[in-house]
């Protein structure tokens, strides 16, 4: 029984770390058809920002996580517009640039925070019992944040203008753009978003994780797993494969011998086994051949 | 003695005639020279390190544009073909003492297999949900070789292969005409009618396919050869390196063939050859600011791409020759007129 709340909390908390992980991925996928390998690095940068402003600021941790989002946001912003913008056009390019990107953001933190564990105190003290397991009440609020942010996206993406112009851009650029939504100015938001959900998830996530220069590199992989397990620009596809994939890792973990050098391989041969039925995903639109 | 002297002459109108008249051709030759001639002036041990593990990395950036550039089969999960290669070697040579020309081979055919096994789900996706789903591979061997630590050395490792070779010029020498070898190779595969069947597959598969020609042949064809060139070089990292770790698997190993090869310019083979030359033994260079090394090597990387998004060699070669817009042929920059057609050049 223990065992069955230990794989709940674990699974719901790292489907939901996934599930937004990979719903900003696929929005800058989506809008920009930008495959930003930088994105986790975002988290990262994210998270240290939350250490720097607590540990050597000696702010509030509520202020901290502030700051880190609106840091970040700028910062993700900002990369877009000077590396990748301009070599839009060039797929490739962009692949290499975002990778360079996170490559450097790992060094920076590696060569100002050197490569030591670091960890962030939890918002909220304590725990909970239930049945005999004890809940960490931060472990609860992670799970209640991350499921608010994801409905206030949804109100943003499916109720606003704003949501609509970035739908639209997401289906067909051309077509939007004759409509007279500014395309460059939607990626450019898009960018903001995406990177700042990045950053939301390092900050709700930072006082349950271990801080250090390559925690961006797991994440990386199981988000961009999610990203095709559910299919490339579906919402819902994301939201739903990030759990799957979530609960398979906590299975694997709390269950098989050696698990925690199996999770990433289980998850994976997962997606893969998904994808030898379903080509697209499991809610993939496939997208019109772009020619 | 006449047989000597017409070998010489025909090459040495091939010489005039096709090598010499081409700026990018000439530097190819010098470069072979250069590679070729290196031990006699410098037996610098540490030089001719970095220069044996350039060309092997230079073969697997070279295969990783045989499928990704060539076929537009994005494959983010290079690495897998190149510790398939690594390991295959290593445990062939630990557990079945198989000297290092036999190893070699059959762990690139190891790699063959490797590309059989993960070209065949793979063939069923495009574009990026191929780059994304094949990056899950290697991720997936890596967790084997942690799981089952008395069989694969987990964490450490192999080590204690055999040597390559006797000497550090030996191994230089194995390394170097190996790679100049199987460029040309993958070169010539490239030119070939395959190679043809490849540039289509990337540029319009349903064409292809409606021209009755089996693209999903040509696909797995495609991930079985650069499995091959890469399951080759996995080898002789091995060797060379004495000890197959994980790190040949990891994520880092993948994206830095994807970064070598795009920086020197997808579809062209001696791209990604000039790329490693370029941005590996760079990376040696920076080892004096060793914290700031990876830092000065992502900027770099950054900055180039911001001026020349096409990568650096296709750049050069657009500086210093141009096309004939009437046949196609490429001249010098400095002609006004074609070489061969007597167009004139704008």
């Amino acid at each position: 029984m223990n065992l069955i709340i230990d794989i709940l909390i674990s699974g719901l908390i790292s489907g939901s770390v996934f599930a937004l992980l990979a719903i900003g991925f696929s929005l800058i996928f989506g809008v920009a058809r930008i495959v930003n390998i930088a994105h986790t690095a975002f988290y990262m940068v994210a998270a240290y920002c939350i250490y720097f402003a607590t540990h050597k600021m000696g702010f509030h941790p509520v202020w901290g996580m502030v700051a880190a989002i609106v840091l970040v946001t700028l910062l993700g912003m900002l990369s877009y517009m000077i590396f990748i913008n301009p070599i839009r056009e060039h797929e490739g390019a962009v692949l290499i640039a975002t990778i360079a990107l996170a490559m450097a953001f790992q060094e920076i933190m590696l060569l100002k925070f050197t490569g030591t564990y670091l960890s962030v105190p939890s918002l909220v003290k304590g725990y909970l019992v239930i049945l005999g397991v004890k809940v960490f009440y931060q472990q609860l609020l992670t799970f209640c944040l991350a499921s608010l942010i994801m409905a206030v996206l949804w109100v943003l993406l499916m109720r606003t203008k704003l949501g609509l112009a970035i739908r639209s851009t997401a289906q067909d650029r051309e077509v939007a753009n004759l409509m007279g939504i500014n395309e460059a100015r939607v990626a450019l938001i898009t960018m903001g978003i995406s990177v700042g959900l990045a950053a939301l998830t390092g900050a709700v996530v930072v006082p349950l994780t271990i801080v250090e220069p390559h925690m961006w590199m797991h994440p990386l992989i199981m988000m961009m797993a999610v990203v095709v397990l559910g299919g490339l620009g579906s919402l819902k596809g994301s939201f739903i494969g990030a759990y799957i994939l979530g609960f398979a890792e906590a299975l694997v973990v709390f269950l098989a011998p050696m698990g925690a050098f199996l999770k990433g391989s289980v998850a994976l041969s997962i997606m893969i086994l998904v994808l030898l039925i379903r080509p697209e995903g499991l809610f993939g639109v496939s997208f019109e051949e772009e020619r | 003695m006449s047989l000597i002297l017409f070998c010489l002459k025909k090459l040495f109108t091939i010489l005039k005639n096709e090598a010499f008249v081409l700026p990018s051709r000439v530097i190819v030759v010098f470069f072979f020279l250069f590679l070729l001639l290196l031990p006699l002036f410098t037996k610098d041990p540490y030089l001719l390190r970095i220069f044996t593990l350039t060309s092997i990395f230079a073969i697997l950036a070279a295969s990783w544009d045989l499928l990704s550039g060539f076929t537009g089969q994005m494959n983010f999960g290079h690495a897998l073909f190149f510790g398939v290669g690594a390991y295959g070697a290593a445990l062939l040579n630990r557990h079945a003492s198989i000297p290092p020309w036999g190893t070699i081979p059959l762990s690139a055919l190891g790699a063959v297999l490797a590309g059989l096994i993960i070209g065949i789900p793979c063939l069923r996706l495009r574009g990026t949900y191929l780059a994304l789903t094949t990056l899950a591979f290697p991720i997936i061997l890596m967790g084997l070789v942690f799981a089952f630590p008395d069989f694969t050395g987990g964490e450490l490792g192999i080590s204690g292969i055999a040597r390559l070779a006797r000497s550090r010029v030996a191994d230089y020498y194995i390394a170097v005409v190996l790679m100049l070898g199987l460029c040309t190779i993958m070169w010539k595969i490239t030119d070939s009618h395959t190679g043809i069947i490849f540039h289509a597959i990337r540029e319009d598969e349903l064409a292809v396919r409606a021209a009755g020609i089996n693209t999903t042949r040509y696909k797995l064809l495609a991930f079985c050869l650069s499995g091959f060139f890469a399951g080759i070089s996995g080898g002789l990292y091995a060797h060379f390196m004495r000890i197959a770790g994980p790190s040949t698997l990891e994520v880092s190993m993948s994206f830095q063939v994807v970064i070598w090869a795009i920086f020197g310019g997808i579809v062209t083979i001696y791209g990604p050859v000039g790329a490693v030359f370029v941005l590996f033994p760079l990376l040696e260079f920076l080892r004096f600011w060793q914290d700031y090394r990876t830092l000065m090597f992502a900027c770099i990387v950054l900055f180039i791409l911001l001026y020349m998004p096409d990568g650096l060699f296709r750049w050069m070669r657009d500086k210093i020759e141009k096309e004939c817009p009437r046949c196609k042929i490429r001249n010098v920059a400095m002609r006004h007129t074609c070489r061969v057609c007597t167009a004139p050049l704008d």
